[in-house]
């Protein structure tokens, strides 16, 4: 049987993906440029019993999923850089409260309004430090149409499994792009569901580290009754100030994302075999890097491509590996050096860094990160 | 008749953090009858919180608890009852919580007419954080952040639920504790988005700073001030001049929120 194709926008696909992953709730404020995903999934979450809502803005969009969430759905929201910075507190609550959900964020241009229709990727440092406090982040990086339908499903895996928020950072290229798609059959990709608790109501807390660092996760009106609160709490989830439990709770919170790191973090080797220039690369950008390391190639220069897919947590250990190996990185991005600090962090001066960065709302091309090669020494 | 409050607290979590003097815990009581007297499942009622000492009452009782963030009950409230409209969802907050950073949330769910209940604890200022002034502190009174008195006009908590589309509007105080779970008890039963304002004193943060002499004046206050619907209509203008109306304010058949979706549902064939 062939199987169903489609002529598909990112953020249809990041839709679709949603569906895929048994995303059965909703909610969102309209904005430019992620908007499509609330429109498909308003058409489409009401065919099967799922629901939908538009809030009366960001703050409440993020709290809304959170509440279906907390009631054991798979909940999605969409939303863009100026929604991302409202929504930050609530994804706080998110990881401290522990309640899985995805974070779909469409990079435009900022800071503020900023260039709502322009490409950017300017919001990676966002998506990892714009709540307040201390907390693990899981950022995916889309490059492809197909890309964003299967990373919004590993998103969810990954928010259901370590039970916290998960973001999908798309930029704007992505985000709108038209490219063919094959659209999943059940049982083609993993699908993944938050454990349920295996103790009786009686007995049930929602943070009993005896499970592991990801406590099972009892929905409300599933026969558990239970408290939930943003407060430093205790394994019963009950606020406390006492300096074991915050400490405890504050490094397993972290732990559960940095114990796991092999098995979160997604890259793509591209001709670094022999490499002594190594392009860094993440989203659209990455097209226009493995362009020009082709390009670079048929000219004799021993490049190749680190391709980002997890952003966050920042795949170190393989850009350490990298320092003691290549001469310099070339970090293309749009904006004015974010992946480049995280780089420079790894490299610890073993390597030149030179950055491409473009925040005109133009897309960086294969040309620029060609002449920059010249300049690694 | 007798209530079984035992039922409805949670094991071990008193004694509850409000001052002496504070009327939240009457509201409590009132909340808890109201649920003996439905005989609401724990099990299938959520209740739901923002930020301040009214938003710790959720703490207290035995059921699906949530305590958020500053001003969001309403927001993840919508959430959780979309997601399980056969639960019984309840906010509880204070005015600040609820009219002032979470004013929004407010509103649209009053217009969604979702059917929740949500229980204001009006006692007119930022208790929590130390007397700061609310949307509800009256004109020309103190507070920690309006030394030289409040410039400030109040919300009328209950004329801006009705405005905003509630279906069910209804205002108790702390001293008519009798009258409290009764309100509370029609507006779960209401169909619709319920809001109970129960008017409440701080004698620690609003009581001290504005000549209060003691709880049983700002009690006293309460008691002189309400006048119930019925006896208002018979009063004149004049006579009404600085009371407040208690009882149900407000109670009308809208189209409930969760029904409407379920609608939508049924258009799209989802219910197949």
């Amino acid at each position: 049987m062939s199987k169903k194709v489609g002529f598909l926008q990112g953020n249809e696909a990041a839709a679709h993906g949603a569906l895929y992953a048994g995303c059965k709730f909703f909610a969102g404020y309209p904005i430019t440029p992620s908007t499509e995903v609330s429109e498909v999934l308003s058409i489409e979450l009401p065919k099967i019993g799922g629901k939908f809502i538009q809030m009366e803005d960001e703050i409440g969009a993020m709290a809304a999923l959170l509440g279906g969430a907390l009631a054991g759905q798979k909940a999605l929201t969409s939303t863009s850089g100026p929604g991302l910075s409202l929504k930050q507190e609530l994804i706080g609550y998110g990881c401290i409260a522990e309640i899985p959900c995805v974070v779909y964020n469409v990079m435009r241009g900022g800071p503020s309004t900023g260039m709502p229709t322009g490409p950017s990727q300017s919001d990676v440092m966002c998506a990892k430090w714009g709540t307040h406090g201390d907390h693990a982040t899981i950022a995916l990086m889309p490059a492809s149409v197909q890309e964003t339908y299967d990373m919004i499903v590993r998103a969810f895996n990954l928010a259901e499994k370590y039970r916290m928020p998960v973001h999908v950072l798309p930029d704007e290229i992505v985000a709108h792009m038209r490219e063919r798609i094959e659209f999943r059959e059940p049982g083609e990709l993993e699908i993944i569901d938050r454990t349920a608790p295996s103790v009786p109501p009686s007995e049930y807390k929602p943070y009993d580290t005896k499970f592991g660092d990801v406590p099972p996760l009892a929905a409300f009106g599933s026969g558990y009754k239970f408290h939930v609160t943003g407060l430093n709490k205790l394994p019963d989830g009950f606020p406390t100030t006492k300096a074991e439990y915050v400490q405890a709770e504050e490094e397993r919170q972290v732990r559960k994302v940095t114990a796991n790191i092999d098995e979160i973090v997604e890259f793509e080797e591209f001709m670094l075999d022999d490499a002594e220039i190594c392009v860094v690369a993440y989203g659209s950008t990455s097209r226009s890097a493995r362009y020009a390391v082709n390009e670079a190639r048929e000219q004799g220069i021993k490049v190749g491509m680190f391709r980002i897919k997890t952003f966050w947590p920042f795949p170190d250990k393989q850009i350490k590996a990298l320092a003691d190996k290549v001469k310099g990185f070339i970090v293309p991005e749009m904006n004015l050096g974010m992946c480049s600090l995280e780089i420079e962090r790894c490299a610890q001066g073993k390597a030149q860094i030179l950055g491409i960065n473009r925040v005109d709302g133009e897309p960086i091309n294969p040309e620029q990160i060609l002449e920059k090669m010249k300049e690694v020494k | 008749m007798a209530f079984d409050y035992e039922k409805f607290i949670r094991p071990g979590k008193l004694p509850h953090i409000w001052c002496p003097g504070c009327g939240h815990g009457i509201v409590m009581k009132g909340l808890i009858r109201a649920m003996d007297t439905l005989n609401l499942v724990k099990e299938e009622t959520a209740i739901v919180s923002g930020i301040g000492c009214a938003s710790r009452l959720p703490g207290y009782i035995d059921c699906c608890t949530l305590h958020t963030a500053h001003g969001r009950a309403a927001a993840f409230a919508t959430g959780v009852k979309m997601a399980k409209p056969e639960m019984n969802v309840i906010l509880v907050g204070g005015d600040g919580d609820g009219t002032a950073i979470g004013g929004n949330h407010f509103i649209h769910a009053c217009r969604r007419n979702i059917n929740m209940t949500y229980i204001i604890l009006n006692n007119y200022i930022y208790g929590m954080t130390g007397g700061q002034f609310s949307p509800c502190t009256p004109t020309g009174h103190k507070a920690s952040t309006t030394p030289y008195g409040n410039p400030d006009p109040g919300f009328d908590i209950a004329k801006l639920a009705i405005g905003a589309g509630a279906s069910f509007v209804a205002r108790g105080t702390a001293f008519h504790a009798n009258q409290i779970d009764k309100l509370i008890t029609e507006a779960i039963q209401h169909k619709g988005f319920s809001v109970v304002e129960i008017l409440d004193d701080c004698p620690t943060t609003y009581g001290r700073r504005n000549k209060y002499k003691s709880v049983i004046e700002m009690m006293n206050r309460l008691k002189e001030v309400a006048v119930p619907v019925k006896a208002a209509e018979k009063m004149t203008a004049e006579q009404l001049q600085g009371k407040v109306l208690t009882g149900v304010l407000h109670k009308v058949e809208r189209p409930e929120y969760c029904e409407e979706y379920a609608k939508v549902i049924e258009r799209a064939g989802g219910n197949k």
